[in-house]
């Protein structure tokens, strides 16, 4: 009954259940304004979150294959730089301070508002509602101020970039003093409070979007679906809403403090400080940026997390179904996704061994950030072993899962090299760290979230992506990942420090030109696959193949029990009671039996 | 059969929360992390060198009073609403929202008084943090006003009368959160300095 109530607003809590029963499936007058723009509708917002996710991820791909450019080819121009970004590529080269800008927006964008928006934002709307077996969200209002506030803070980091000064450019971390004083670089001027505010507001989006993920999980599943009866992508949803709850306003109240610092004087950052551009020494004292750091990192390592649960959630789910079998481990998966959220509040300084921070304090962080080692192993142990004699179907949806799987892993392993203070106070500020965090939660989460799109595209618009181009994107965009990032563990290691533009110069490392320039043609290639995909969705959206079963996967998970276009209320007539796990895969000479089958009579609860 | 359906759906009702409060306390263990980093920053901070100190006003004890009658008046307020006492419900709830503003109004003098002893923002020490998380505080009893002033605007429509109860225990809940938060805060600048 309070699914009803959430749709339908405020009522009388004191109603019966049989008042509800006319209510179909349209409801409301729906005009284009309240049916695609401002739409409470769970279906509608995701689809949103998914664009806006698409454009900016072509947004920030590109920024990455224009600082490539230069990195590969430190000594050619391209005039058509200059087209595009004027003033920041005179004569067709990047300026130092538009490729400092280039990837600080880089980081930015893909961290938070492709693969925390984008991602979170997508599956989670879309999928809690119809995978728990609930009409919408808790508050489907809150919801639709999610997408707009992720909206709002999207237009003002967008419009830092047309800024004269240009955007923030001290890094995505946005460490201060760079990012606290003006006078220090152009990027620390306007562009860092546009940074600033577009990324309150996101906090604030997400924010509004996790309370609402979690409320709907634990207050409005249907009736038999018990927690433990959960599909994975809902466990690893709410895993990431919980992080995100708890973590962003950490960030926020540091972004506050910084805000302070920047515009009225105050010293919570920054302390004893000549500036040489303008001669001034400044009066701060007592600031301590090591304080931001912690600050940041309490929310940055939740972060990432954050981003990868997701994918974790949705690569378990399309495995399983592609495997034809039950995940292996369905409450060590759970248990591990717990483990990995506790942990993840107490790692956050291991990204701040080199600040100097007190050894021993570093040993400390350093166990605790190992210990992440044993949730991870026992996932990938997991995935593995789903796979293992299963009657494999290579979907493009499980290419990516299995995807997943592989750069995890190889992401992952490198994750306990630089775990160790000992190792990172050598690898932190080389190409071994831009190896490491890209694999296993950049591309990683892209994998994850191809994994989702490519499964889910058939509930989502009713058609299927064209399998061909969805084959060419894996294919490409899994050789490419790792040939653009495996040689970097070899530079790393060789001391090739990151934050450099020209390495031509500096004799111990311009022998990596060549390694540099096919890295930059690699990165061009898989670029141009990205593209090939966001053509393969948009043009599927409208001339995919339609589909003509509900359940085209052979799924037991509770969304393709709703009609192939499901209207606002998802389900017509009553809502399906569940009578099983998501999991009944290969069981008893059956393929599948769906969740809301009855149990058999030789059958027992689960 | 209509009148058992009922009572079976009150009965559910108690079993479970509703989705609204849950939010609401999620939102506040939300809330609780902002300050909880403000402060912990304030503990970090106070090690530095350069750290002053200031003297809490009088008129915070004032306005920690103000804060507790309204939550005072705010449970008597949401019993006589159980009780569909409306007047008294009304009436209650515009003492609320009074008062609340009345410790905005509080809190700012108290502000005025740190900041002319010489007290602002350039500087670095308690004072700096206390604008900002006593700032960020009233902001939040504010966004607090406004729930309850919403709730003695609906409260005054006669063409719809609501006995729906969930909305005033959602505010009445918040309105004590901002209190409990205060005293913590109030607390916590008197203590630890």
């Amino acid at each position: 009954m309070s699914n009803e109530l959430a749709i339908h607003g405020q009522g009388e809590t004191m109603v019966s259940h049989d008042a509800h029963h006319e209510h179909d499936l349209h409801h409301h007058k729906q005009s284009f304004i309240t049916k695609y723009v401002f739409s409470q509708d769970h279906k509608t917002i995701c689809k949103q979150f998914l664009i806006t996710g698409i454009i900016w991820a072509m947004i920030g791909g590109l920024m990455s294959v224009i600082f490539r450019l230069q990195l590969g080819y430190p000594d050619s121009t391209f005039p058509w730089l200059e087209d595009i970004l004027g003033k920041w590529a005179k004569g067709g080269k990047l300026t130092p301070e538009a490729y400092y800008a280039l990837v600080t927006m880089h980081g930015t964008i893909l961290v938070f508002f492709v693969l925390t928006g984008g991602l979170s934002g997508t599956f989670a709307n879309f999928l809690i509602p119809l995978q728990i077996g609930a009409r919408d969200m808790a508050s489907p209002f809150l919801n639709m101020l999610s997408y707009w506030f992720f909206w709002l803070g999207s237009v003002v980091l967008l419009s830092s970039l047309f800024i004269e000064t240009g955007p923030a450019s001290g890094g995505w971390t946005i460490y201060p003093p760079l990012s606290a004083l003006g006078d220090a670089n152009l990027g620390s001027q306007a562009g860092m409070d546009f940074w600033i505010v577009g990324m309150a507001l996101f906090v604030i989006s997400s924010l509004l979007g996790g309370l609402n993920y979690i409320t709907t999980i634990l207050n409005m599943r249907t009736k038999g679906m018990s927690m433990t009866r959960l599909p994975l992508t809902i466990w690893a949803l709410l895993f990431t809403a919980i992080l995100g709850v708890l973590s962003f306003p950490v960030l926020l109240s540091g972004l506050i403090l910084l805000m302070f610092d920047r515009h009225f004087g105050t010293s919570f950052f920054l302390s004893d400080i000549f500036i040489t551009a303008t001669q001034t020494a400044l009066p701060n004292e007592g600031g301590s940026p090591i304080l931001f750091q912690h600050l940041f990192w309490f929310l940055g390592h939740p972060e990432v997390y954050i981003i990868i649960l997701p994918a974790m959630g949705l690569v378990s789910e399309v495995m399983a179904i592609n495997a034809r079998k039950p995940i292996f481990g369905y409450m060590a998966m759970v248990g591990s996704l717990f483990a990995i959220t506790i942990l993840a509040f107490l790692v956050w300084a291991h990204h701040m061994f080199v600040t100097g921070l007190n050894p021993f304090l570093g040993s400390v962080f350093v166990l605790l950030t190992l210990l992440i080692a044993v949730p991870s192993a026992i996932k990938v142990f997991n995935w593995l072993t789903t796979l293992w004699r299963g009657n494999l179907r290579f979907t493009p949806g499980m290419l990516f899962a299995i995807g997943f799987v592989s750069i995890f892993i190889s992401g992952g392993l490198t994750g306990i090299f630089i775990g160790n203070s000992t190792l990172d106070i050598h690898l932190h500020d080389t190409y071994f760290m831009i190896a490491h965090f890209h694999l296993v939660m950049g591309v990683a989460a892209f994998f994850g979230m191809f994994c989702g799109v490519y499964h889910w595209f058939p509930k989502m618009f009713g058609r299927y992506m064209n399998n061909t181009m969805a084959y060419i994107h894996f294919w490409v965009t899994l050789a490419g990942a790792y040939l653009i990032f495996w040689p970097m563990h070899y530079e790393g290691l060789a001391g090739m420090p990151r934050r450099y533009m020209d390495y031509s110069g500096w004799s111990s490392f311009n022998k990596f030109a060549g390694l540099n320039q096919f890295i930059t043609d690699v990165a061009l290639i898989v670029f141009a696959v990205q593209l090939m995909f966001v053509f393969n969705f948009f043009y599927s959206i409208f001339k995919g193949r339609k589909v003509t079963t509900k359940n085209p996967w052979g799924a037991n998970t509770l969304e393709w029990t709703t009609p192939i276009r499901p209207g606002h209320g998802n389900w017509v007539g009553e809502i399906p009671e569940v009578y099983r796990w998501a999991y009944d895969y290969g069981k008893d000479g059956k393929d599948f039996i769906p969740q809301t089958e009855p149990l058999g009579a030789d059958e027992q609860h689960h | 059969m209509s009148h058992s359906l009922e009572f079976a759906n009150v009965v559910d009702q108690n079993k479970k929360i509703h989705p609204h409060k849950f939010t609401l306390w999620v939102g506040i263990a939300s809330i609780l992390m902002m300050f909880a980093g403000l402060t912990s920053a304030y503990l970090v901070k106070r090690e530095q060198p350069g750290w002053t100190n200031f003297q809490v006003p009088l008129i915070f004890w004032y306005s920690t009073a103000t804060i507790l009658i309204s939550s005072l008046t705010m449970y008597i307020a949401l019993k006589s609403f159980r009780e569909r006492s409306i007047i008294k419900y009304k009436r209650l709830v515009a003492v609320t929202a009074l008062l609340g503003i009345l410790f905005m109004v509080l809190q700012f003098f108290g502000f005025r008084q740190l900041w002319l002893s010489g007290m602002v923002l350039r500087g670095s020490g308690a004072a700096q943090f206390l604008y900002i998380i006593a700032g960020l505080h009233a902001l939040h009893v504010l966004g607090g006003v406004i729930a309850v002033l919403t709730l003695f605007v609906r409260s005054g429509n006669a063409r719809i009368r609501s006995y729906n109860i969930i909305p005033v225990e959602v505010v009445s809940t918040y309105w004590h959160f901002v209190d409990l938060l205060w005293i913590y805060l109030f607390i916590f600048f008197l203590w630890v300095q």
